[in-house]
């Protein structure tokens, strides 16, 4: 493999990583705090298994950079500019509502992503996809019945399920764009993302047709997190989840 | 230089040592019978994990790591390997025994479906009672749900076909 299109696996694999590790940060922010035991514990082992996968996807990026940096490294020693998740993950929590809202609209993204990259050529990637289709697979399917139960439930549980909708809505078109700027190396690992916008466009249509919400209307989309352009919401959460290792940075378990 | 016949005896060996080491999360079942060893060969031991998050990976390699080391096999390498994705089905006939009597239902054989998401047909590991139901997707550990026997009340854990 050439070093342009090696340099771009390490992209395609520190994205992955990166949305996989943020989107786990954010769900552990519930912990303690969620609606009830169940849902707490819900929440962080989501959050568990997205951290796990951060792991994977984040030791094979520090391997193919090949500077000695392991996925520790990487997940506490870059700065927000360096991060390449996509703007919808660090996204904050809001209510429940909308943290499900945010949860619905990426691990159906997700799941439709990772039986493409379970396809491709590349061993690791694909091993990672194959494994992480399991979790995500359960991901997809509690919170698609969390919407429907919110938006079908009651007035007040109807109006916080849009309104999360409504927020997390502007960022859904940059899911679309993962393989912007690392088309070679998707071609080369022969990764096909032809076909999931329309797919995940009828999945969401049929969820929240049976939970009573209408789409949300579009809007403009924002863009910018795979290249290293974030929200606001991306500084604290690092400075939270960095502090540790940043203070003490001989710490170990 | 070894011959064949010594490492033979080798594996059967490191087969017998990895057989007395327990699962940190449940302690009834040896990480064999939990199916996460796949490979013991050429001074190698392959792990595989059950989760991608689960915290007990690294706790169960640094357990074997000592087994290993205990029983003079610190020349033996432990290798993580990802592909296949384990099963529940790769848990042991033994090792779901164990688990029913330790209370908690175990995953059917042959129920792996490669995803979480039907649910299989559980007892209750108290009375045999099929008439439950579940109180939370997750339980002491993510490869667990929490249940409650409708007939016996008694509450406890299932293990997720994965």
């Amino acid at each position: 493999m050439s070093p342009q299109l090696k340099n771009q696996l390490y992209e395609l694999s520190v994205r992955l990583g990166d949305d996989a590790l943020i989107l786990g940060q954010r769900l552990c922010e519930w912990c303690g705090h969620a609606p009830s035991t169940e849902i707490d514990l819900t929440l962080s082992n989501l959050g568990l298994d997205l951290i796990g996968q951060a792991r994977h996807f984040l030791t094979y990026a520090g391997e193919l950079e090949g500077k000695g940096r392991d996925e520790d490294g990487l997940a506490f020693e870059r700065d927000a500019l360096d991060f390449k998740n996509c703007l919808l993950v660090e996204q904050p929590n809001g209510d429940f509502a909308q943290t499900i809202a945010r949860h619905f609209l990426f691990s159906t993204w997700q799941l439709l992503f990772l039986e493409q990259l379970a396809q491709t050529n590349d061993e690791t990637l694909r091993a990672i996809a194959r494994k992480s289709i399991k979790e995500i697979s359960y991901h997809a399917s509690i919170s698609a019945q969390w919407v429907i139960r919110l938006g079908d439930g009651t007035p007040e549980s109807h109006d916080r399920m849009m309104n999360g909708l409504d927020w997390m809505w502007r960022f859904v078109d940059e899911l679309f764009l993962v393989q912007e700027g690392i088309e070679d190396v998707c071609e080369n690992i022969g990764l096909d993302l032809s076909s999931i916008e329309n797919e995940w466009r009828n999945k969401v249509a049929a969820t929240l047709k049976e939970a009573t919400l209408d789409l949300p209307a579009d809007r403009k989309g924002i863009f910018g997190g795979r290249v290293g352009h974030h929200s606001e919401h991306l500084g604290p959460l690092l400075s939270e989840m960095q502090s540790l290792p940043r203070t003490y940075n001989d710490a170990n378990w | 230089m070894q011959n064949h016949a010594d490492m033979g005896d080798e594996v059967d060996q490191v087969r017998a040592i990895l057989s007395a080491v327990p699962d940190p999360e449940i302690p009834v079942i040896s990480v064999m019978e939990l199916g996460i060893v796949r490979k013991v060969d050429h001074q190698c031991v392959e792990i595989t994990p059950t989760y991608t998050g689960c915290p007990a990976t690294t706790v169960i390699e640094t357990m074997i790591r000592e087994a290993l080391d205990q029983e003079g096999f610190e020349n033996w390498s432990i290798k993580t390997v990802l592909a296949p994705p384990w099963t529940t089905d790769w848990i042991s006939d033994e090792g779901r025994q164990k688990l029913l009597d330790y209370g908690i239902a175990p995953p059917p054989k042959g129920d792996g479906k490669g995803t979480l998401k039907e649910p299989s047909k559980t007892h209750c590991p108290q009375c045999r009672s099929s008439n439950v139901e579940e109180i939370s997707q997750f339980g002491s550990t993510p490869c667990k749900a929490l249940m409650r026997c409708l007939d016996c009340a008694e509450p406890f854990d299932r293990f997720k076909c994965i």
